[in-house]
């Protein structure tokens, strides 16, 4: 599903991704471990192309994102995001956030997006809600929301840059649920997280990257229990 | 002492600048709309070129007088193009590249105050530039421009009574020449003060009112 080849990212002179390599497959679940300034959101933005690629290969579901060629928004259609600030449009209601982007990129009718973003927020527990406004909710219900949102086009792939951080601690337990049972039906992720225990229990392998790299990837059983890396080691110490 | 009965005989000429006042402010605050719409995109505009013009233009408005705008408008520029205009178009004009330049500003701020994970957003869900700009700034940023449009109508709605020097038949035009051959100062010049006020204060209300209605 993604292929990353010897990726560099700088920002100016500040080289942010020192060489990355990886592979996603398909359904796989891999969460991206690491400190901070680390280069994780760097890393998970380089894959939508929020930010423009300095060097290196990028292939998503067959495309090179480097090709002049490639419709880079079409590719997006295919990679839903959700952000650490939910970043939903506060003019717009819950289920019109949802209807955007199937309506004017897609071009399905509105009676079809209608339903079909009902049925996102009842998977995400706010059926009730979608005629509210997202500041009238609270920021555990916009993620989810904002999960949603991202569904509504249909993703083959969804990226997650700390989708919990932003929340309250007792608000964190329903958004991780939600992505739980995206996990378990099947669909491909990538998740950038500090939730140690969600690392644990849903992902297929996790990343853990330091200072531009990808240092040690492994399952999640070996990376929690044995890491081979006195880095990661280090890192595990202070988060867990 | 005063007298501010005789005020009645004036109005039909008070009106009459009332009259100028108005159409001077409607016309060119129209103009400077569409003005600050193309400047202020120009002032966001990866454009090169397009952006410098907007620049120039907004700061060589901004670094002037008003004042100073429309007496060089009247007065020097028909030196330069051997061409006069009628002292009411010259207004309209004035005011319109004046409001123009600030609304381009307004624009301008109101566009960069959308926090930029809005854009991203739009982005990765696949709409393109135009549309994350069209369905999800805009929206945003217009609404965010009504309060500071209204204060800038206000200020060139006042702006308006500098005209006079310029001769256009404007409220304060009017009211000068009522106040230098009566010797009635005081009764004309505050019946003046009060028209700018009236208008200027039932704007406040109507831009109150649109701004609630836009609330959500
Ligand atoms: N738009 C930008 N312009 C310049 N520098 C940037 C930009 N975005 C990120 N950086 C720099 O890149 C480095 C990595 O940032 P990044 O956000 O990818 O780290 P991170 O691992 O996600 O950290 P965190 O856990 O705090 O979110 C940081 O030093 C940051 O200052
Ligand atoms: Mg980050």
């Amino acid at each position: 599903m993604i292929t990353v080849q010897d990726l560099h990212k700088s920002f100016g002179d500040n080289e942010v991704l020192k060489g990355i390599n990886c592979e996603v497959e398909e359904k796989e679940v891999v969460c991206v471990i690491g400190p901070s300034g680390s280069g994780k959101s760097t890393f998970l933005r380089c894959l939508n192309l929020l930010e423009d690629i300095t060097s290196g290969n990028v292939i998503v579901d067959g495309y090179n994102l480097k090709d002049k060629t490639t419709d880079i928004n079409m590719i997006r259609t295919e990679v839903g995001m959700v952000f650490q600030q939910f970043n939903l449009f506060p003019h717009k209601t819950v289920i019109e956030n949802v209807m955007l982007a199937p309506r004017k990129v897609r071009k399905i009718s509105v009676q079809e997006a209608r339903e079909r973003g009902e049925a996102l927020l009842k998977k995400v527990g706010l059926a009730e809600k979608a005629d509210q406004y997202p500041a009238q909710l609270s920021g555990g219900q916009q993620q989810r929301v904002a999960i949603a949102r991202a569904l509504a086009m249909e993703p083959k792939l969804m990226l997650f840059d700390e989708p919990t951080s932003a929340l309250d601690p007792e608000l964190v337990g329903e958004v991780l649920e939600v992505m739980k049972q995206l996990a378990k039906e099947g669909m491909t992720m990538v998740v950038v997280t500090h939730e140690m225990g969600f690392a644990r229990e849903v992902a297929d392998r996790v990343l853990f990257m330091d200072e531009g790299i990808i240092m040690e990837e492994n399952t999640p059983e070996i990376i929690f229990t044995n890491p081979t890396s006195e880095r990661t080691k280090n890192f595990l110490n202070k988060v867990l | 002492m005063f007298d501010f009965g005789q005020v009645i005989d004036f109005l039909p000429q008070l009106g009459k600048g009332l009259y100028y006042t108005l159409l001077i402010s409607i016309v060119g605050l129209l103009i400077g709309f569409i003005l600050g719409a193309i400047f202020g995109l120009g002032r966001i505009s990866k454009n090169k070129f397009f952006f410098i013009i907007a620049s120039i233009y907004v700061e060589v408005i901004r670094g002037t007088p008003v004042l100073v705008q429309a007496i060089w408008l009247y007065f020097a520029l028909p030196i330069i193009l051997q061409f006069q205009m009628a002292s009411i178009t010259a207004g309209i004009v004035v005011i319109a590249i004046n409001s123009g330049a600030y609304i381009a500003e307004i624009v301008r701020g109101s566009v960069d105050s959308i926090n930029k994970g809005q854009m991203e957003a739009g982005r990765s869900l696949g709409l393109n530039k135009h549309q994350a700009m069209r369905y999800i700034i805009w929206p945003q940023a217009f609404k965010r421009m009504i309060p500071p449009l209204g204060n800038q109508f206000i200020i060139s709605i006042k702006d308006t009574s500098l005209l006079s020097v310029i001769l256009v038949p404007e409220l304060m035009f009017q009211g000068r020449y009522i106040a230098s051959n009566h010797f009635n100062a005081v009764e004309i010049y505050t019946t003046v003060a009060l028209f700018y006020l009236v208008i200027n204060f039932s704007l406040s209300l109507l831009l109150r009112y649109i701004e609630r209605r836009l609330n959500y």
